[in-house]
């Protein structure tokens, strides 16, 4: 009996976010189709979801979205795989050493509140190529999350963790292999979850400013063209990405700790 | 084990003073403490909370400076940790990412032992400790009474001389508590290591203990030796014998005056907490 109630509760909890997913597209649909103007704002010019759907479908049998998606994930993955390489040696080192901290947080401490989109300007000048800069971008926008957690990740190791090891007979070198670093694991796969998402976020703009190609390129490019539709078909491919990476960064974290979920379930 | 071993572990602290926390917050935990420990001895140091004698653990651990005296261990000065001076926490300390045969084989590997030698080695020990069917569960997946067995597996793998117990039972519940302290009993006939035992229970102190070494409160010095001559194999039913009662009751008198005083916050065998908080946030 209660098992049912349960699975019929269940099901009617399913179909309300099912019912409210559709009133929403619904709301779109009805405020785009039919032009609403409520002043400070307005959908003349927005598409309604049916045209997205189209553009969505023609751009999935056209060979520029592999272009595009080839462009961007490229400059993802290289500014993503520099700042983690980065972030992860640094920040193991800064949380674990006093004299590294001291050198090194100065100048990372002042840079850390200047958004990687500031840098862009910068950037272009620096770098004598386009792609250059926005790799570096990329790298900007996914380092600090990454190096902060990481430090984070040492510093919250606990002491009596160490002081077991070198009482075990550990020497600094296996403590730092067999201590620090798992401990610290959890905390570093946050930060390059959370440092994946801003490298697309990065990316994205750095594009729109300076790109020839990628979906933030493509998206831009789309409003520069008036093609309305597509922009919203960008937008969504750009969720997607950043969406299916950070996950892949989490699942790959998970594969790599087995026992950080046994910790959870207790 | 070996049998060599039977003359190894004899401890000599000399006036040893310990000054625990830094700057103005700095104050002497341990105070001009000097006692002996004959090899393959058990002995309790059992005092109040906050007396001190967590911190003179982790002086003969070699995780802290003493600032006054010295320790030897057979003649040889402390002065760092070392794995022949194992140390076991209140709270477990395993290596969550460890599963627990390779917890157990940790120092093994430390040593630079091969993995199927440690491995087998391990196993030993966790049949000794009856966990032999556990050793491929990771340590969130025990129980608290069975991670402090692990702990012990851990420690006793390096044949230390001295085996450094930080209230080891001071977490578990009464049932778990006594099937631990047989077990500790029943491990020490076998493995003959040299055992200091923090704890501030007196029934546990008596029911363990070759003597016990009674501590002031802070800053804690020893102000009685207790001898408990109760005969081995020790079991469950010693606790209400009328020796035991009696031997007790001079315990509870030591310990009173303590009592009346404020409870002090617990000391570690690392030194004081440390103060500093993260330098950033995220």
């Amino acid at each position: 009996m209660s098992a049912l109630r349960i699975n019929g509760s269940e099901a009617l909890r399913w179909g309300l976010r099912l019912a409210s997913l559709a009133a929403c597209l619904l709301a779109w649909q009805w405020a785009a189709a039919g032009r609403i103007n409520l002043g400070l704002l307005t959908f003349q010019n927005v598409p309604p979801p049916s045209e997205v759907a189209q553009a969505a479908w023609a751009l999935l049998h056209s060979p520029k979205l592999a272009q595009h998606l080839q462009a961007s994930l490229w400059r993802v993955f290289s500014g993503f795989t520099v700042a983690a390489l980065a972030g992860i040696a640094l920040g193991l080192g800064i949380g674990r050493w006093k004299r590294w901290e001291d050198v090194l947080m100065p100048p990372l401490e002042m840079l850390r509140p200047i958004p990687a989109v500031a840098w862009i300007p910068l950037a272009i000048l620096m770098f004598p190529s386009s792609e250059m800069s926005m790799i570096f971008i990329t790298f900007t926008g996914a380092l600090f999350p990454i190096l902060l957690n990481t430090v984070h990740g040492v510093e919250q190791i606990d002491p009596r963790l160490i002081a077991s090891a070198r009482s075990l007979g550990g020497g600094s070198r296996a403590i730092f292999l067999e201590v620090v670093l798992p401990g610290a694991a959890p905390s570093i796969v946050t930060g390059l979850s959370i440092g994946m998402g801003t490298a697309w976020f990065c990316l994205v703009t750095a594009e729109m400013i300076s790109g020839q190609f990628g979906i933030g390129y493509y998206t831009w490019a789309s409003y520069t063209v008036q093609n309305y539709a597509d922009i919203v078909v960008g937008m969504l491919v750009i969720g997607a990405l950043g969406m299916g990476s950070s996950m892949l960064v989490k699942r790959g974290g998970q594969a790599l700790m087995p026992w950080h979920q046994q910790e959870d379930k207790t | 084990m070996r049998d060599v071993n039977e003359a190894y572990g004899r401890i000599a602290i000399e006036q040893l003073s310990l000054r625990v926390g830094a700057g103005a917050q700095a104050f002497e935990a341990v105070q001009d403490v000097s006692l002996t420990v004959a090899p393959g001895e058990f002995v309790c140091l059992l005092g109040p909370s906050g007396c001190g004698k967590s911190t003179l653990l982790g002086a003969l651990a070699g995780h802290l400076r003493p600032s006054k005296g010295g320790i030897t261990v057979d003649g040889v000065a402390v002065n760092g940790p070392h794995a022949e001076r194992g140390l076991v926490f209140q709270h477990h300390t395993l290596f969550p990412w460890r599963r627990v045969i390779d917890n157990v084989a940790f120092g093994l590997k430390m040593q630079g032992v091969g993995r199927t030698e440690r491995h087998r080695r391990a196993l030993e020990l966790l049949r000794m400790v009856g966990l032999q069917d556990f050793a491929g569960h990771y340590p969130a997946q025990l129980s608290g009474g069975m991670k402090q067995r692990v702990e012990i597996a851990r420690v006793l793998i390096n044949h230390p001389r001295v085996m450094l117990m930080d209230e080891p039972f001071g977490a578990l519940d009464a049932q778990t508590r006594l099937m631990m302290q047989q077990l500790l009993l029943q491990l020490w006939a076998q493995i003959r290591t040299t055992i200091v035992f923090i704890t501030h229970d007196i029934d546990e102190a008596l029911f363990l203990a070759d003597r016990i070494l009674v501590m002031s409160p802070r800053p804690g010095r020893i102000i009685e030796e207790i001898k408990v001559d109760f005969a081995r194999p020790r079991d469950a039913s010693l606790v209400t014998s009328e020796h035991f009662t009696r031997l007790k009751r001079r315990c509870l008198q030591l310990l009173q005056p303590a009592a009346a005083e404020l409870p002090l916050e617990r000391l570690s065998p690392l030194g004081a907490k440390p103060s500093g908080q993260l330098q950033f946030s995220i």
